[in-house]
């Protein structure tokens, strides 16, 4: 038995299964940023005083980071190109480059972290750690877990392209979506911890 | 069961083979069938609805006996609970917030949303399976870890969670292990509800019948299709407020600390300049739109329920439907009516209590609509419509009860009183409860090929419809004395509180009684599987797509693929051959 409308679009709607599924997904994801950025809102218009981000944050590195994950949307977004062309090939580079990037965040963020700790500003010292830590805590999680979607597109989902290539570039343009937003979270992060 | 041979392709018979082709673990267990995971939702779900049930029964027997020891259970559970039988105070904290925890997170929406949604919408909507079928396993899986950790909560040093199913902070975040438990347990149960309500909607929009536009739903479609909506979009900031919780308890951060908090004599130690009613706002969020996920899929089967035994179209069924969207809406901006005694202020109180009133609306144009769907039916009286026409005025009582606690001055002394618990458990228990027994007396046929007895059903509707209403009706007037529900001996130290502590005692006994009525259902349950009167694809005489179906459905569910041709209540058409014109008839 099959299940409808998982490769081609019901002509009615104009979308996919997967095509729903994922923005439902997100939009269920917004509101679990939602809810953090909107603790941070009230937890900082109620504290007596709040350090600017950047004089415990450090700026540069972060900045490097947004690169890195706006960089890594584009060649998200030139991976799905590629198998839209039918040039496997590229796809292998670019979603390769998209997995290899996400490392690069990951270990930027080590860095910053272990710098952190070692100057002894853990979540427990004040509430403005605390926010920092949860929520690029939960960002990086999402990171994680794009990563390793996207890995799994890169070998053995890969499989998929020769049986079934439309179903295939259908799910990597859905696992795309999943990474525009994480990159879109750190956007909003960014400038929310780093900056204001 | 007949043992699958050689049988020819497109007949009933053929999923069996499927079944075999599969093995037994994945065919009854790690089953990625629709049918098999509603069936598994809603034996998981009637397990612990009896479970949560159990913890009440122990509840009530220090209500009703306050200090006195509990012959024979008493010395089983142990001296850490019931030292000689006698009840401590933290054990029966510890019973009321498990009692809430398992009757809401684990008993009712996993039989409402998870049973129900997963067995009917499918079928009702013309489907094969899902949209997503081993999403909607992994849904299952995450519930019932969820469940097992719940369970384990209670062996973890100090026992479970003992803050109220509310785990309002910051209380809960100072309180034991068991608290950790019972968020790692939400966290899982949360992510099983997203998953969920991801593959309702998706299955809803693209995998309906040809011909089945969304005005030709059931109502009981449109009800999971709007739940389905709410669980997506509340339950996340609950999953974020735990993560708080969780970095409140594990790493020491204060989100919901106060500064210069003294617990026991002592200052606590932490950083401060946290905010204990962010949990409040946050939990609610979640925690409002949560009753409507409990009560709406009821109005749906009730809807589906009454129509098919008045033989008649649903009255209105375009302004129930209207009704069901804008009440969805509305329920994300109502939360803060739970607040009121935060001191909030009364420009937001004002805000609440407006749009409580406003809500209150929609529910009852739908309630009346039911009622007027009754008038002058030719009714049939059968198990399932005695419960879906019991849930009427029970769950009308329990909504206008629950006009006072909207209304920012009437809420002042009324709050945290047993007239609460009184209002929300006729909403829940005669209410919501009456309508999922209602649903799986309907659908039991469907699912097994098999009626459930009459007979037994009327005994356990007899009995449980006295019962639960002498069981809540006596907390009105507890409540009403002003009678806190949090005491763990009922009140018995305060002298207001005198004229109506025996009350405690009929309401105690009316719970026990009560447990014996579920007796004949429980029996009935597992006897007609086997031994139940057997009946054709459509025993009801019923109209929607999923009588199209063979009973039980097959792998794949339908012989021929079913086609929606009219709306879902065609019943009692003038001119035509019999009184209902099935949704797939030509």
């Amino acid at each position: 038995m099959d299940i409808p409308y998982t490769v081609e679009a019901r002509p009615d709607t104009g979308l996919t299964n997967g095509k729903i599924g994922i923005w439902l997904f997100l939009a269920s994801e917004v509101m679990l940023f939602g809810a953090l950025f909107a603790s941070y809102i009230l937890i900082r218009t109620g504290a007596q005083t709040w350090p600017r981000g950047d004089t415990i944050l450090n700026v540069p590195l972060a900045t490097f980071n947004t690169i890195v994950l706006i960089t890594s949307s584009v060649t998200m977004v030139m991976a799905w190109a590629s198998l839209m062309r039918n040039r496997f090939g590229t796809f292998r580079i670019y979603m390769g480059a998209t997995v290899l990037l996400g490392g690069v965040f990951l270990v930027v963020k080590y860095f910053e972290y272990s710098h952190k700790f070692e100057t002894g500003l853990f979540p427990s010292k004040n509430n403005f750690l605390a926010i920092y830590f949860t929520l690029t805590g939960l960002h990086m999680l999402h990171v994680i877990g794009g990563m390793a979607v996207n890995a799994y597109f890169l070998f053995p989902g890969s499989k998929l392209w020769k049986t079934n290539p439309q179903w295939f570039t259908n799910r990597v343009e859905n696992s795309g979506l999943f990474w525009h937003f994480v990159d879109l979270v750190w956007i909003f992060l960014f400038p929310t911890l780093y900056l204001l | 069961m007949s043992q699958a041979g050689a049988v020819a392709p497109g007949k009933a018979h053929g999923a069996h083979e499927a079944h075999h082709e599969l093995g037994f673990w994945r065919s009854y267990v790690f089953s990625t069938d629709h049918k098999v995971i509603g069936i598994q939702y809603a034996v998981t779900g009637l397990l612990f609805l009896l479970f949560g049930f159990s913890l009440m029964m122990l509840m009530r027997w220090n209500l009703a006996y306050p200090g006195a020891a509990l012959p024979m259970l008493g010395r089983i559970l142990g001296d850490s609970r019931m030292p000689g039988g006698t009840m401590l105070p933290e054990f029966y904290n510890e019973l009321g917030a498990m009692h809430g925890t398992i009757m809401v997170f684990l008993g009712v929406v996993p039989l409402a949303v998870g049973g129900f949604g997963n067995f009917v919408l499918p079928l009702q909507i013309g489907a094969p399976d899902m949209a997503f079928p081993k999403l909607n396993m992994l849904s299952y899986w995450s519930f019932f870890l969820g469940g097992v950790t719940m369970l384990l909560s209670f062996l973890v040093p100090g026992g479970g969670a003992q803050s109220g199913w509310t785990s309002y902070t910051p209380l809960s975040d100072i309180a034991g292990m068991g608290q950790t438990v019972w968020l790692f347990g939400m966290v899982f149960l949360i992510t099983s509800s997203l998953l969920g309500a991801v593959n309702f909607i998706t299955t809803t929009i693209q995998i309906r019948a040809k011909g089945l536009t969304f005005m030709r739903f059931p109502f009981f479609v449109w009800a999971q299709f709007v739940t389905a909506f709410l669980l997506l979009l509340a339950f996340p900031p609950l999953e974020a407020a735990a993560f708080m919780q969780l970095m409140d308890r594990l790493a020491g951060t204060s989100f919901f600390l106060p500064s210069g908090l003294v617990v026991s004599g002592q200052a606590l130690t932490n950083a401060g300049g946290g905010n204990p009613l962010l949990w409040q706002h946050l939990f609610w969020f979640l925690a409002h739109p949560e009753v409507y996920v409990l009560i709406l899929p009821a109005m749906g089967i009730v809807a589906e329920i009454i129509a098919n035994n008045t033989r008649k179209p649903l009255f209105g069924y375009r302004s129930m439907v209207g009704s069901l969207v804008f009440l969805g809406f509305m329920s994300f901006i109502v939360w803060a009516h739970h607040m009121f005694m935060t001191g909030m202020g009364t420009a937001m109180a004002t805000f609440f209590q407006t749009t409580t009133m406003i809500i209150s609306i929609p529910s009852v144009v739908i309630l009346t609509s039911l009622i007027i769907s009754l008038w002058g039916g030719s009714i049939r009286y059968n198990t399932p419509m005695l419960f879906a026409v019991a849930f009427l005025p029970m769950f009308g009582i329990g909504g206008l009860t629950g006009l006072p606690l909207g209304l920012n001055a009437a809420d002042i002394p009324l709050h945290d009183t047993y007239y609460v618990i009184a209002h929300f458990h006729y909403v829940v228990a005669p209410g919501t409860i009456f309508a999922l027994f209602a649903g799986v007396y309907y659908w039991f046929p469907k699912a097994t090929g098999r009626k459930m007895s009459e007979k037994l059903g009327v005994i356990h509707f007899i009995g449980s419809f006295i019962c639960m209403n002498v069981v809540f009706m006596p907390m009105f007037l507890i409540g009403l004395a002003g009678v806190s529900r949090r005491l763990f001996d009922g009140g018995q130290g305060y002298a207001f509180a005198q004229p109506v502590l025996h009350l405690n005692v009929i309401s105690s006994w009316g719970a026990w009684i009560m447990a014996l009525f579920q007796i004949p259902f429980i029996f009935n349950f597992f006897w007609s599987i086997r031994h139940g009167e057997k009946v054709g694809d459509n025993p009801w005489e019923a109209t929607t797509l999923e009588w199209a179906a063979p009973s039980p459905p097959p792998h794949g569910n339908f012989v021929v693929v079913p086609e929606a041709h009219r709306g879902p209540y065609e019943y009692s058409v003038p001119g035509a051959a019999k009184d209902f014109v099935p949704q797939y008839e030509v």
